[in-house]
């Protein structure tokens, strides 16, 4: 088993076990994750098949494709998120910091305090703000001055000036826009590597997303960002890197085409991706 | 154009909806069949409520009314130089006893505590029921004494010509406060309603924690495989097994088998293990405990079910271990739900008669219950038993014990749903 190691600060040196960067082959260091011959299956459904991909450090990679292709489920294989839904196989490797996620003896609660989440619909706890961000610091053994960490991840989520002055009421009562950042600073306030964000503004009006596009490009200054998207112009908008899926005669999700943002909507090499951004389908 | 062109192609097919005076006709019966089904659920509520209101009815009209008193002396009798007797000292009193009461009885008196140590009210009770010796000869419903006051009266005059007419309200706190009595006057329900709080208060104490978390079990850790899945049907299947067999069950497993246990013999401290045999409070909460656990346990799965998966997930993308996120989002969320669903338990073990009779609560008791391995009775098996019985009195203080029931049940249920509400309060 992988011991955990529960100071904050240490992780973000990287001192911990089996998942830090102290393998720094030159090659991979450039790389948050790699997918290697990934397959997901629900039963004996098979959901997505045979993904290869090389997510870069510290830029935004953006899934597209059209519904039910399958962008969902294998961004949850990133963070093991899929293992919580009972009869779901995860076959390939998914490399990060060249230690296999799916290696036997990983802990998928490690895995996941190393890479976050935010989900569609925003779902901050049924708690205040502050314990909104202190909750995810203190289950993981945080010891320092716990205002300051709110303050500072509240800043960086760029939800501070709003909020300050009622730190104590429910999450809750935020609006929806001010909801998902908070799960933003939620996710960030355990500093993690990655942030994986499962279409972050697809429930939210065009002020709000504006927003979270924001709040999206000043993060990955710092983090490694991977995002499900539906809307190509919010892909074209923020990503550095966009990935197109696409569902196979078999329903199964595949890769079609994966490369710069730029290239991909002015330059896709495949046909399927040109139909997919300029409309004609999906 | 679109718009005008579509308008015009339906204006000149047959609309498979029908012509402009069916859909009217259509409409109608639409609205009939509505209003049909609206007075329906109507009648419905109405037939809950008569019935309802006849129930508090009948137990209210049991409850209060007239009753015809005969004394053995008059207290006006015993009023000294004009003094009335409940302003005579405490002096005048015990001489009143001493002179009027049998020497015998007196002994008795004086042994369980001296006269002259008795407060003034004690004593004044004492003359009361001593001295005066006032008796119930008749009693009425409380529907005959306002309506029909009159041939009341009348009867009284004519079969019990030295008897007093009085209004009598069964349920006084002299019924609450005094122990069981073989003399409906004077018979209370203290230790009904302790033993009854006892008892409650072992199930909760058994039940809720073996409920909630063999809920937590099922619902958050249990794979859905056969064995779990005939397990969750069995649960689903006890919550409806009849109350008597859980009777049987815990006076062959409490009462008979654990008997060393339930009687206090192992713990010790008890004066006399053997007068209960088992047949104890412990006995009768733990098998209340078993016959409200499927209950439970099914209410708290229902609320652990109800939060929302996303809290879950939101839990575990911060790496939280699935022990932290039940404990601070699934438990916190779901405890409301739990609560009505002991709140539910609570009323119905509270309630409960005939495995209490089978697990052995006696149903002549005048000493309250001092712990878990004293002998009990409880407030309905005390109401079963006095409406057993054929006088009128003893159906007056048994409505009288249900009013006392009922209060208890509401006020117990008002502590849970306050203490619910404060909950749900916090986390919103």
């Amino acid at each position: 088993m992988i011991r955990l190691n529960f100071e904050l600060p240490s992780l973000t040196l990287g001192k911990s076990a089996a998942l830090d960067a102290s393998n720094p082959s030159a090659e991979e260091d450039s790389y948050a994750l790699e997918v290697r011959n990934l397959s997901v299956y629900y039963d004996s459904f098979r959901a997505v098949k045979d993904i290869n991909l090389k997510l870069p450090k510290r830029k935004i990679t953006a899934f597209i494709g059209p519904s039910g292709c399958g962008k969902s489920t294998l961004l949850r294989t990133f963070n093991r998120m899929n293992d919580l839904i009972p009869g779901v196989r995860v076959e390939g490797e998914v490399l990060f910091n060249g230690y296999n996620l799916y290696a036997p003896g990983v802990d998928a609660v490690e895995v996941r305090r190393r890479i976050g989440m935010v989900f569609q619909k925003p779902n901050p706890f049924p708690k205040s703000i502050y314990e909104n961000i202190a909750w995810g610091a203190r289950i993981n053994g945080y010891r320092g001055n716990m205002d300051e960490l709110v303050e500072q991840t509240l800043r960086q989520a760029a939800l501070w000036d709003e909020v300050k002055d009622k730190l104590h009421q429910s999450g809750l009562s935020l609006s929806g826009g001010q909801q998902q950042r908070l799960c933003i600073a939620r996710a960030i306030a355990i500093k993690p590597e990655i942030i994986l964000m499962d279409e972050p503004a697809s429930a939210l009006d065009p002020i709000s997303t504006l927003k979270i596009e924001e709040l999206m490009r000043q993060l990955a200054e710092k983090y490694t960002i991977v995002v499900v998207t539906h809307n190509m112009q919010q892909a074209a908008r923020i990503s550095d890197y966009t990935a197109f899926l696409m569902m196979d005669e078999d329903r199964a999700g595949y890769l079609v085409e994966y490369g710069t943002t730029a290239q991909i909507f002015t330059n896709p090499r495949e046909k399927a991706t040109e139909d997919y951004i300029t409309g004609r389908f999906g | 154009m679109m718009k005008e062109k579509a308008s015009h192609a339906t204006r000149l097919e047959p609309s498979p909806f029908g012509e402009e005076v069916q859909l009217k006709r259509n409409l109608a019966a639409r609205h009939r069949a509505g209003a049909i089904w609206h007075a329906l659920f109507l009648l419905a509520l109405i037939i809950g409520i008569i019935a309802l209101t006849a129930l508090i009815y009948n137990i209210l009209d049991q409850t209060f009314g007239l009753v015809a008193v005969e004394v053995k002396v008059p207290p006006h009798e015993l009023a000294q130089d004009g003094v009335p007797l409940e302003d005579l000292s405490t002096e005048q009193l015990i001489a009143l006893l001493e002179a009027r009461v049998s020497k015998g009885v007196l002994r008795r008196l004086k042994a369980e505590q001296p006269l002259e140590q008795r407060d003034r009210e004690d004593l004044l009770s004492l003359v009361y029921e001593r001295v005066v010796q006032p008796k119930i000869v008749r009693s009425w419903s409380l529907t005959d004494s306002l309506l029909r006051r009159r041939s009341v009266e009348m009867e009284v005059a004519q079969k019990y010509p030295s008897a007093q007419l009085q209004f009598r309200s069964w349920l006084n706190p002299h019924f609450v406060s005094q122990p069981q009595s073989s003399d409906p006057q004077v018979a209370g329900v203290r230790t009904a309603i302790l033993g009854s709080l006892w008892t409650i208060a072992i199930t909760i104490l058994v039940a809720f924690p073996l409920g909630v978390g063999a809920a937590i079990y099922l619902e958050e850790y249990a794979a859905d495989n056969a064995l779990n899945r005939l397990i969750q049907t069995n649960i689903n299947n006890l919550a409806g097994v009849p109350s008597i067999i859980y009777g049987m069950l815990g006076l062959a497993i409490f009462v008979r088998a654990l008997e060393p246990l339930t009687s206090g013999a192992l713990v010790g401290g008890v004066a006399d293990p053997t007068t209960a045999n088992g047949r104890t409070i412990l006995s009768a909460g733990l098998t209340l405990a078993l016959l409200v656990l499927p209950l439970l346990i099914v209410n708290a799965q229902e609320a652990i079910r109800a939060v929302p998966n996303s809290l879950r997930e939101a839990g575990y993308a911060l790496g939280a271990s699935k022990w932290q996120v039940i404990r601070d989002h699934v438990l916190p969320n779901a405890l409301p739900g739990i609560l009505t669903g002991t709140i539910l338990s609570i009323s119905r073990a509270m309630g409960e008669t005939a495995p209490l009779i089978v697990v052995g609560a006696s149903t002549y008791i005048v000493y309250d219950p001092h712990g878990p391995f004293s002998k009990f009775t409880t407030l309905p098996v005390q109401i079963y038993q006095w409406t057993a019985r054929p006088q009128q009195e003893f159906r007056n203080i048994a409505a009288a014990a249900i009013v006392v029931l009922l209060v208890l049940l509401l006020s117990l249920n008002a502590a849970a749903i306050i203490m619910r509400n404060r909950f749900s309060r916090r986390l919103v």
